[in-house]
């Protein structure tokens, strides 16, 4: 019989299967969110009686004999920036605390079809602005492997949710790489899809044109089969591909032969930590036992991705940050009877958090008169450079490989008074947004280091990245590499 | 080329993005901003002559019939505003005009 310790495919099959009710996985999920989320502070919200309404909804399905689907009674959590009708979302804002929203995201609507149930809704970088999830206006999450560490981000309680096996799948959403660092940060599994392969409508947006939502797992099966449920187009979100979608699950095949795989070695050696350059090292071992081809390759505008991420992002940001101004929805100040403009004003200095502050306000200054030419149309350029460097390499080969983060999880507030030092840690991942390409981050080693309580193992995670709408031939590499490791078995010691 | 970035400016930037800064804010901006900004003028020695821009990844033709559907409720788009006038269906602000 299935428990919160099995993948979501296996609690769902257990479930159909009559062996386990979805009441009581859905307690199991409640009571371990309970037990542990003092210490974590991974949700901003747990969603108890309507968790436990939708389950015993398919606990009667299942005795009436009706088709289930393929996520039925599996407990999820949805990163707090995706809207569900009626449910308190945040985007662990100041400025949203109160609002709840009219309708639900697109994905909320797929995964609820689908038989998931929503355990609640967990914390993140305010405005999935951050990489360590100390952005949050409900604090930072911990660490589920060292108490004192980062998650990342800034899906970063949706990953902890996940580690901490509360939860076998959550979703997270990735604008530079929030999906992929804290998955790897947090020893889990974490899928950014192809730009457009997911409908972004319901998703609070951040950046527009770098924007996914995506799912966090504790390994690729459930990965694929959260694809399968998400992809598709959708009449709400203009951008969201009506490219055919495979059957993900079908395609994982526990080994890679015949796969060609990119190692972009002179990006990856420069201001690595040694210990992530170890694991990554001993993973191209791993892979060329599963049949894999490697290959060295050159992405010559990689080393340029943080600054045109952070020119880019932020302009977006700035543009899209505009509506919230105490008018239609969230906080207004109190200070508002000097007129209109003051109260738009102090609004948005009360609602917002520092980061998002400083990144409006760097997205305002690069479109401003003056400096949209040096700054914002530059960056776009050297876009364009960086995925022709992608478009070059993906002529000789089927997926580039590499780290998901130059470093380990780090402490909380190591980095947070120097935000460009921040940034520079996102190197491996923001270039995946700003080409459009499918990531996935998968379990590729533990380091030890020394904690309060001794010594601590720290997660590592290794990359894939392929070509547009190919998340199935990374699907399969990763699935060949976790049945290849023991990395995704591995349980903090909570 | 590097980037002086004075307290003036950010206060200009702090204007057109309708934010009031408290002074500490603007001085640790103005420091953070500078230094972000000195860093991404390494872009500059990059030669993008005759490159396009890329606003998007993946855009395609979006369109649909022009056909009334259902929308959101006015009382339902109403529900979350800070000062909402229900029966009259509006949105309330404060003043605009001295």
């Amino acid at each position: 019989m299935s428990d919160l310790f099995a993948n979501a495919r296996a609690i769902a099959g257990d479930i159909a299967a009559g062996r386990v009710s979805a009441v009581e996985i859905c307690r199991q999920a409640l009571d371990r969110i309970g037990r542990l989320n003092t210490s974590l502070n991974a949700f901003n919200q747990v969603t108890d009686e309507r968790a436990l309404d939708r389950a015993a909804e398919i606990d009667r399905l299942r005795a009436s004999g009706s088709a289930l689907g393929p996520l039925a009674g599996v407990p999820i959590a949805v990163k707090d920036n995706m809207c569900v009708r009626g449910m308190r979302t945040t985007a662990s804002s100041r400025i949203l605390d109160s609002f709840a929203p009219p309708y639900d995201a697109t994905t909320i609507i797929k995964l609820e079809q689908a038989g998931a149930v929503i355990v609640g809704k967990t914390n993140c970088d305010e405005f999935a602005m951050g990489s360590s999830n100390e952005n949050s206006a409900y604090g930072p999450v911990r660490n589920p492997w060292a108490l004192d560490r980062t998650p990342g981000g800034s899906s970063g309680g949706s990953a902890a949710a996940v580690a901490a096996s509360c939860v076998p799948l959550a979703l997270g959403s990735d604008t530079g790489g929030s999906i992929r660092q804290p998955a790897a940060f947090c020893g889990v599994t974490g899928l950014k899809p192809t730009y457009g392969r997911v409908s972004r409508y319901g998703l609070l947006a951040f950046a527009s044109s770098l924007d996914q939502i995506g799912p966090i797992t504790r390994g690729v099966e459930d990965a694929a089969l959260a694809l399968q449920v998400l992809s598709g187009p959708d009449p709400m979100d203009s951008t969201a591909a009506h490219e055919a979608v495979p059957d993900f699950l079908a395609g994982l095949s526990r080994e890679a032969r015949d796969v060609r795989i990119g190692v972009p070695r002179a990006f990856v050696s420069e201001g690595v930590d040694a210990s992530v350059l170890a694991a990554f090292d001993a993973s191209l071992d791993v892979l060329r036992s599963t049949g894999a081809t490697l290959v060295d390759i050159d992405l010559p505008h990689a080393k340029y991705a943080i600054p045109v991420y952070y020119l880019v992002c932020t302009a977006e940001a700035s543009s899209n940050l505009a509506r919230y101004d105490g008018v239609k929805y969230g906080y207004r100040s109190s200070e508002s009877s000097q007129g209109l403009k003051t109260m738009y004003s102090k609004t948005r200095d009360e609602g917002f958090g520092a980061e998002v502050k400083r990144r409006i306000m760097l997205g305002t200054y690069v479109l401003s008169a003056g400096y949209y030419d040096a700054f914002y149309l530059k960056a776009q350029q050297v876009r364009t450079l960086l995925k022709q460097d992608y478009e070059h390499a993906f002529e000789s080969v089927d997926v580039v490989v590499m780290p998901t983060s130059p470093i380990p999880p780090f402490k909380l507030g190591e980095k947070t008074d120097d935000p460009l030092q921040m940034y520079l840690a996102d190197i491996f991942t923001v270039s995946v947004n700003l080409v459009g390409l499918p990531g996935i981050s998968v379990p590729c080693g533990l380091v030890d280091a020394v904690g309060p309580g001794g010594t601590t193992r720290l997660p590592i995670g290794l990359q894939f990245v392929g070509k547009m709408f190919d998340e199935a031939t990374i699907l399969r590499v990763a699935d060949a590499f976790e049945h290849a490791t023991e990395w995704s078995r591995q349980l903090p010691p909570l | 080329m590097s980037t002086p970035l004075t307290i003036a400016d950010v206060e200009r930037i702090a204007a057109l993005a309708h934010l009031e800064l408290t002074e500490e804010e603007k001085h640790v901006f103005t420091k953070q901003l500078a230094d972000i900004l000195s860093y991404a003028e390494q872009l500059q020695a990059i030669d993008t002559t005759g490159v396009a821009a890329t606003a998007h990844v993946n855009a395609h033709e979006a369109e649909r019939d022009d056909a009334l559907r259902p929308c959101l409720p006015v009382e339902e788009a109403l529900r979350n505003a800070p000062d909402g006038a229900l029966e009259a269906g509006l949105f309330r602000v404060p003043r605009v005009i001295g």
